[in-house]
């Protein structure tokens, strides 16, 4: 965990948060610490069983009373049977194919139009902008509708340009990006400008490196969207070839039948990379919560 | 391009002798509209087209299955008062929102308020508490359906083990939305236990040393100086929390493989609107409760604005 976090704002936290504990009683103390083991247990329960559902024989995941080490012994059959079903590579293939094209795109789109919200005058910008925010208050629910004939009509149904295109207008993140460029002090621009720089190479070579820590943020909850995106590529898809994986697993129930320990194994595969992400990212997602408060939703 | 800044005046002065920020030809960059165009492309195909064009469609009689397509006015909106699984998926909505917001917000609350005071072990609880938020919905619901098998499942297993009645989790009509609502609390607590720990980590530490010197307990501490300063946070998280478990679909959808749980019993108002459009075909009535949907959402957004601005007031 020290690697996660800068050494000194570690030893910072440890300091005071120390402290704050030794001001509880030494009952309080216990009461605490027995109270975080408890609700960790109820929480990580649910992916402790699914872990030993997958890891047991077919035969014995049904087993009547629960028995957590199987007769058998413990066995990665499942997992073998499942990334040996070509499935759930393509699906992996297509949701991490999905979610990279769409955060990129969205990352470049919203920050291209902060700045220009930001930094720009132009005619209607005040309109524009009026209106963008007010598509914070759409639910991408209420437009599957009429966006399914929409994409329908342009051909775009069962392809991957159909299931991206949709998702790449999110106007919180440019809500979010303008208000940290508007907190960005404009002498730096002006400096840059005196030098002879156009409006984008201030954007690209000035604006941008200072907005990393921001970028991250929403580059990894666009990704956490897209690769979750449940409902959008449900409708537009019905080709499995081109299913991404929280698509893809509703039908691997169907088509696995009772024979959970293959659905249990695909299920936790397809949660590992976003996983492996937070274990990666764990700062920037914390922190991005709390900054945009917003994202993922 | 120095003459669009609307209103404000631009002094031609020389930059280098100028210290005070004012608006110059060079914060008023050209080109501004280049930028914002790949955005207003996409926002207006994929985002302003479709309200403006599912709130057509709700006037009309639109078919998937390729029936021609006629005007009825106000004949959808008119089916829909009298439509009875509307309100019942309504009710269902408005009853989840309830039930999940409540422990979502106290127990995020609860584990926020434990993980901070200190205890070791901060990368694991994060962990422990957050994790399940990152798993795509399919993954939450298959896990959570296996526990909650009937003959065979973890949850009736333990229940049963502990000498308690195993529960219908899937099967019984009374119990169904309840079962919706425990994988909800499950998977997105984490979202907003970070909110309430990031807010935690904001309250300056001199505050509570202050409290230390005057001998407050830690549970003292607690309920006179922490929740009162949450305050604001237990509001955005109630606001968003409403916003979020109101557009509630994809859980009941797939944890009853479509059918809305036993008698329908958690079927939630997104799932009437995808049976209509897409199980159904009638695309037209579909987007009209659609509608009446969003309007539910913007009178909750805009009752939430006028709150906050309001208790803004009072606070200021």
């Amino acid at each position: 965990m020290s690697t996660l976090t800068a050494p000194r704002a570690e030893a910072v936290a440890t300091s005071r948060s120390g402290a704050r504990v030794r001001q509880h009683s030494p009952l309080g103390r216990a009461l605490i610490v027995t109270a975080l083991v408890v609700v960790a247990l109820l929480w990580l329960a649910p992916l402790a069983w699914a872990l030993i559902t997958s890891l047991k024989p077919e035969a014995e995941t049904t087993d009547v009373p629960l028995q957590v080490v199987p007769d058998a012994g413990f066995t990665g059959t499942a997992y073998g049977t499942v990334l040996g079903n070509d499935n759930l590579i393509t699906w992996f293939v297509n949701s991490t194919l999905v979610a990279v094209v769409v955060t990129v795109l969205t990352v470049a789109v919203s920050a291209l139009a902060a700045y220009g919200f930001s930094r720009c005058s132009f005619r209607g910008r005040g309109l524009l902008f009026a209106l963008t925010v007010a598509g914070i208050m759409v639910p991408p629910q209420i437009l599957v509708v009429p966006l399914y004939r929409e994409v329908l009509a342009m051909g775009l149904a069962d392809t991957y340009w159909g299931i991206i295109l949709p998702q790449l207008a999110v106007p919180t993140m440019v809500f979010i990006l303008k208000s940290f460029f508007d907190g960005i002090p404009r002498e730096l621009e002006e400096a840059a400008r005196v030098d002879g720089a156009g409006s984008f190479r201030v954007f690209w070579q000035v604006v941008l490196p200072l907005s990393r820590s921001i970028l991250a943020a929403v580059a990894i909850f666009v990704f956490i969207g897209a690769w979750n995106n449940f409902l959008w590529p449900f409708i537009i898809t019905s080709n499995p070839d081109l299913m991404t994986l929280p698509v893809g697993l509703v039908q691997v129930q169907s088509s696995f039948g009772v024979r959970y320990a293959q659905v249990m194994a695909s299920a936790l595969l397809a949660g590992l990379p976003l996983i492996i992400v937070f274990m990666l990212f764990q700062r920037q997602i914390i922190r991005g919560v709390a900054t945009t408060g917003l994202g993922g939703r | 391009m120095a003459t669009t800044a609307s209103g404000r005046t631009t002094v031609p002065a020389p930059r280098a002798r100028q210290p005070r920020r004012t608006t110059s030809s060079l914060t008023t960059n050209p080109g501004g509209f280049w930028f914002v165009l790949p955005f207003v492309l996409v926002y207006a195909a994929f985002t302003v087209f479709p309200v403006l064009y599912g709130f057509g469609m709700s006037f009309f009689n639109v078919s998937l299955a390729g029936a021609p397509t006629s005007f009825v006015g106000l004949d959808n909106y008119a089916e829909l008062l009298g439509d009875s699984q509307v309100w019942r998926t309504l009710g269902h909505t408005l009853l989840f929102t309830v039930i999940s917001t409540v422990p979502l917000v106290v127990v995020s609350l609860a584990m926020a308020l434990l993980v901070h005071t200190g205890v070791k072990g901060q990368w694991f609880w994060r962990f422990s508490f957050f994790a399940p938020y990152l798993l795509p919905v399919s993954t939450v619901v298959l896990i959570w359906n296996w526990l909650m098998q009937g003959d065979f499942g973890f949850i009736n297993g333990v229940l049963g083990g502990l000498g308690l009645p195993t529960v219908g989790w899937l099967s019984d009509e009374g119990v169904a939305l309840t079962s919706v609502v425990l994988i909800t609390v499950w998977w997105t607590v984490g979202f907003n236990f970070l909110l309430y720990l990031s807010a935690l980590q904001a309250i300056p530490e001199s505050v509570y040393e202050a409290a230390a010197l005057d001998g407050a307990g830690g549970w003292r501490r607690t309920v006179s100086m922490t929740l009162p300063l949450l305050k604001g946070t237990t509001g955005l998280v109630v606001v968003l929390q409403v916003l979020a478990s109101l557009k509630i679909f994809d859980q009941a959808y797939i944890l009853f493989g479509g059918s809305g749980g036993p008698g329908g019993a958690a079927a939630p108002i997104l799932q009437h609107v995808y049976d209509t459009g897409f199980v159904n075909y009638r695309l037209g009535y579909a987007s009209a409760i659609s509608y009446v949907f969003f309007a539910l959402i913007i009178v909750v957004s805009l009752g939430q604005f006028a709150l906050s601005r309001r208790r803004g007031r009072t606070a200021a």
